[in-house]
Order: C-alpha cells, then sequence, then structure tokens
C-alpha cells in the first residue's frame, strides 16, 4: 500500500488516526461480493410470493450473508456521509447536528434490518 | 472537469444509496412483519415510481461499486497518472450503465419463473 497510511502508522501523539480511513478500505471491499450478493438475490426474487422471499431470506447462510451486508455497509455509510458533511457543513451547530443524525440514522437502519432478519430466520 | 464531476458523482451516489438503505430497511421490515406489510412495499416497488426509483438505485450502486474499486486500485498507488484516471473514469461510467442495463434485462426475464 503507498497511501498516506505508510507515512502516518504508528506515528502522532495518539498513534491512531487512521483507523476511519482503513475502516472505509475493509468495509469497501467486504461489500463488493456482498452487494453482488444483495443484486442476485433480488432480481432472482422478482415476482416471487411473499411466502417464496421470507423461506429463502430465512436460510442461515443467506441471513448471515445479509446480515454482514447490513453491518459492513451501515460502518461504510456512516463514515461517508461523515467525510461529506465534514467537507461541506461549515457551521459548527449544523455541522454537529448532521454528524449525529447521520450516526443516528446508521445505528436505526441497521439496527433495524439486523432485527427484522433475525425474526424472519429465528421466528415460525 | 471529467474527474472533478467523477469525485462528485461517487459522492452523490453514495448519499444516494443511504436512501436506498433506508428502502432496503422497510423491504426487509415488512417481511418480518408479515404478508399485509410485505404486500404494501412489493406494490410500491412494482409501481412506476417505485420501479424508477430501482432503477436509479441500481445505477448509483453500479456507479459507487466500480468507482470504489477504482478508488482501490489507487489506494494500491497505480493508475494516478492522468491518463489512467480518464480511462478509469469512462471505465466506470460505461461499465455502471451496462451493469445496470443487464441487471434489469435479466430482472425481466427472470420475472415470469415464478
Amino acid at each position: 500500500m503507498a497511501t498516506p497510511l505508510k507515512r502516518v502508522r504508528g506515528l502522532g501523539a495518539a498513534h491512531r488516526g487512521t483507523e476511519t480511513f482503513w475502516r472505509q478500505r475493509v468495509t469497501a471491499i467486504a461489500n463488493i461480493p456482498l452487494v453482488i450478493f444483495l443484486v442476485l438475490s433480488i432480481v432472482s426474487h422478482i415476482g416471487a410470493s411473499y411466502g417464496e422471499v421470507k423461506a429463502y431470506l430465512a436460510q442461515p447462510i443467506v441471513a448471515v450473508l445479509m446480515l454482514a451486508l447490513i453491518l459492513s455497509a451501515a460502518i461504510h455509510m456512516r463514515i461517508g456521509l461523515k467525510e461529506i458533511i465534514e467537507d461541506y457543513v461549515h457551521s459548527e451547530y449544523c455541522k454537529v447536528a448532521a454528524l449525529l443524525l447521520v450516526t443516528f440514522f446508521a445505528g436505526a437502519v441497521g439496527l433495524a434490518c439486523t432485527l427484522a432478519i433475525l425474526k424472519i430466520s429465528l421466528g415460525s | 472537469m471529467l474527474t472533478m464531476m467523477m469525485s462528485i458523482a461517487h459522492r452523490i451516489s453514495g448519499a444516494a444509496l443511504a436512501v436506498g438503505f433506508a428502502l432496503l430497511t422497510w423491504w426487509l421490515v415488512a417481511v418480518s412483519i408479515g404478508p399485509a406489510a410485505y404486500a404494501t412495499v412489493d406494490h410500491f416497488f412494482a409501481g412506476l415510481v417505485g420501479r424508477t426509483l430501482l432503477f436509479l438505485f441500481t445505477w448509483a450502486l453500479m456507479h459507487h461499486m466500480i468507482g470504489g474499486i477504482r478508488h482501490l486500485i489507487w489506494d494500491t498507488g497505480t493508475g494516478l497518472d492522468k491518463t489512467s484516471i480518464e480511462v478509469l473514469a469512462w471505465l466506470t461510467i460505461i461499465s455502471s450503465i451496462v451493469l445496470t442495463v443487464l441487471i434489469w434485462i435479466a430482472g425481466y426475464a427472470l420475472m415470469g419463473s415464478y
């Protein structure tokens, strides 16, 4: 890797600061196969009945992959939206409010999806 | 100019996908609630507005994914010269459109399989 990471790794008073950069890349890489899986899942179930969709999502392997996608995408989304806000919102109050909103949004959709998938796969 | 547009496009598609995430949440939660809730979501996505939104989200997803792969290539320190950047920009635009259309062709082709 010839990223700025190389120069700052292990440096600085706090010995941190590149985690967000790295986490964005890790989730980006994870998202590639997981997004392909999501697209294939949706495309192959167009026109399917409720029962068929539910039965598909209830399968352990599908549920695990969906949970992985939700977790990875929620983290990736939070970092990305945070970056956009930090670049374009300059008023301190607006910035803090927007950053809070983004974190809560990521947490809310992430948890709601997680509960839904658990309910589908563990429920009757 | 093109590369600046691409940088903005990556952010716009990313922000758009946050809305897409909310729709995915709606869909999954509806499946977990039951047939009636699912019917509402299904009806929405089957309509013209729903289909248009899904088509645009498919493109946003493909554009952001391929644009992201481009960023990962840059992270290795390669492809940073002017020619490569231009080529990668066009590759992102063209392949994202081609993939989006292919996904929708596959979707319509598989529609009758249920």
